[in-house]
């Protein structure tokens, strides 16, 4: 049994965690705030654009149509990009995104498809290099941007469409994290190129015709790499809302655990130290009587 | 007489929302202005100032490049970068 010191010192230390996770937890919570914010304040752009496209794509589909939105017309060769965070402490945010992510890969690779990986994240980096260490062509750290801006996922979308340019890409999803609430972030499987058009069968038959300036497959074409680099982007602030929230939610059960173990210890602490008063205490009334 | 609903919508956030008369704004083969009921159109825009009119009251955007959607529910520019002009 541990002697009265050691468990002292035992409990010292446990209240200096829960003091560092408590504080880790009120930061999260702060930052959640902000990061919910910008999550939030990016999603007009997002639906607006999906919104023109999705009316764009009804006009032009078939020959005409550029390559991100038809894609190569096969699917034997994928990249995977798999989104999540630069930092731990998380409790398993990371994991349940790169969980998804090798499911995928797997079944992918099951099928005799060649697949590529990219990483955005220091975590997903570590947690993929090893099983997948021959597919991963790139690696992105963002730990070094406190905010989000197109800046920061244009690199990303630059890799898409460099290596779908080159003919070396057929089908690119990405994986990341889709904010429903703070207790709840659904590891969630976006299909980048080809591009995906939400609600293209219901804008059929455009109400007006449209005038273009310049032609419609020259604004199609600036438009779609657009349209991935904000996709990109708003999957990275919704990473980055889902991180806190996850954060907050392990450091809050952090705090809590060390107070039970404070609870447990301090009981222990006080029940030995009374056994050792009572102790004595017989041994000096029984030292007494003796005389 | 009949308002225009104008929205303007950069990546970060949406930065001005509401009906006005008149939307002034430089498009890559040309400057243009838009009115109430204009007739469907859209565009690709280069670096420029927006001028957005309702009543007395005039607002200046500085923008650089986006698109310019023009349809049944008024106009709504996605600007890549946008900031208000003072």
């Amino acid at each position: 049994m541990a002697s009265l010191k050691e468990m002292r010192n035992r409990i010292s230390s446990v209240k200096a965690t829960q003091k560092i996770t408590k504080a880790m937890q009120m930061v999260a919570a702060a930052k959640l705030r902000r990061s919910q914010d910008a999550a939030e304040a990016a999603r007009p752009y997002a639906r607006r654009l999906s919104n023109v496209i999705a009316n764009l794509a009804a006009g032009v589909s078939g020959d005409g149509a550029p390559a991100l939105l038809a894609g190569t017309g096969r699917d034997d060769r994928h990249l995977v990009i798999v989104a999540a965070a630069d930092r731990g402490l998380a409790g398993g945010f990371t994991s349940s995104i790169v969980r998804a992510a090798r499911e995928r890969i797997d079944a992918l690779v099951a099928q005799g498809k060649e697949v590529k990986i990219v990483c955005v994240g220091k975590k997903v980096t570590a947690q993929l290099k090893r099983p997948y260490g021959d597919k991963v062509i790139e690696n992105f750290d963002l730990s070094a941007y406190r905010q989000f801006t197109l800046s920061v996922a244009q690199p990303i979308a630059d890799v898409v469409t460099r290596l779908y340019e080159a003919g070396e890409v057929d089908v690119v999803t990405l994986f990341y994290s889709r904010f429903k609430s703070v207790v709840q972030q659904v590891p969630t499987a976006l299909q980048l190129v080809p591009a995906v058009v939400e609600g293209a069968e219901a804008a059929s038959g455009p109400a007006a015709v449209y005038e273009y300036e310049p032609s419609e497959e020259a604004i199609l074409e600036t438009l779609l790499p657009r349209n991935l680099t904000v996709q990109i982007l708003s999957a990275l602030l919704d990473n980055m809302a889902g991180f806190y929230a996850s954060q907050m939610t392990a450091m809050d059960n952090a705090t809590r655990n060390a107070g039970d173990m404070i609870k447990r210890y301090t009981l222990e602490y006080n029940r030995s130290r009374q056994a050792q008063i009572t102790k004595e205490l017989i041994e000096i009334i029984s030292g007494a009587e003796a005389v | 007489m009949a308002k225009l609903h104008f929205s303007l919508v950069a990546p970060e956030r949406e930065l001005f929302s509401a009906e006005v008369d008149q939307v002034d704004a430089p498009g890559t083969e040309g400057d243009f202005g838009v009115l109430p009921n204009h007739a469907p159109f859209m565009t690709t825009l280069r670096e420029g100032r927006v001028t957005v009119r309702d009543g007395s009251t005039v607002r200046l955007f500085d923008i650089q490049g986006g698109f310019a959607d023009v349809g049944p529910d008024g106009l709504t520019i996605l600007a890549e970068h946008a900031v208000e002009a003072v």
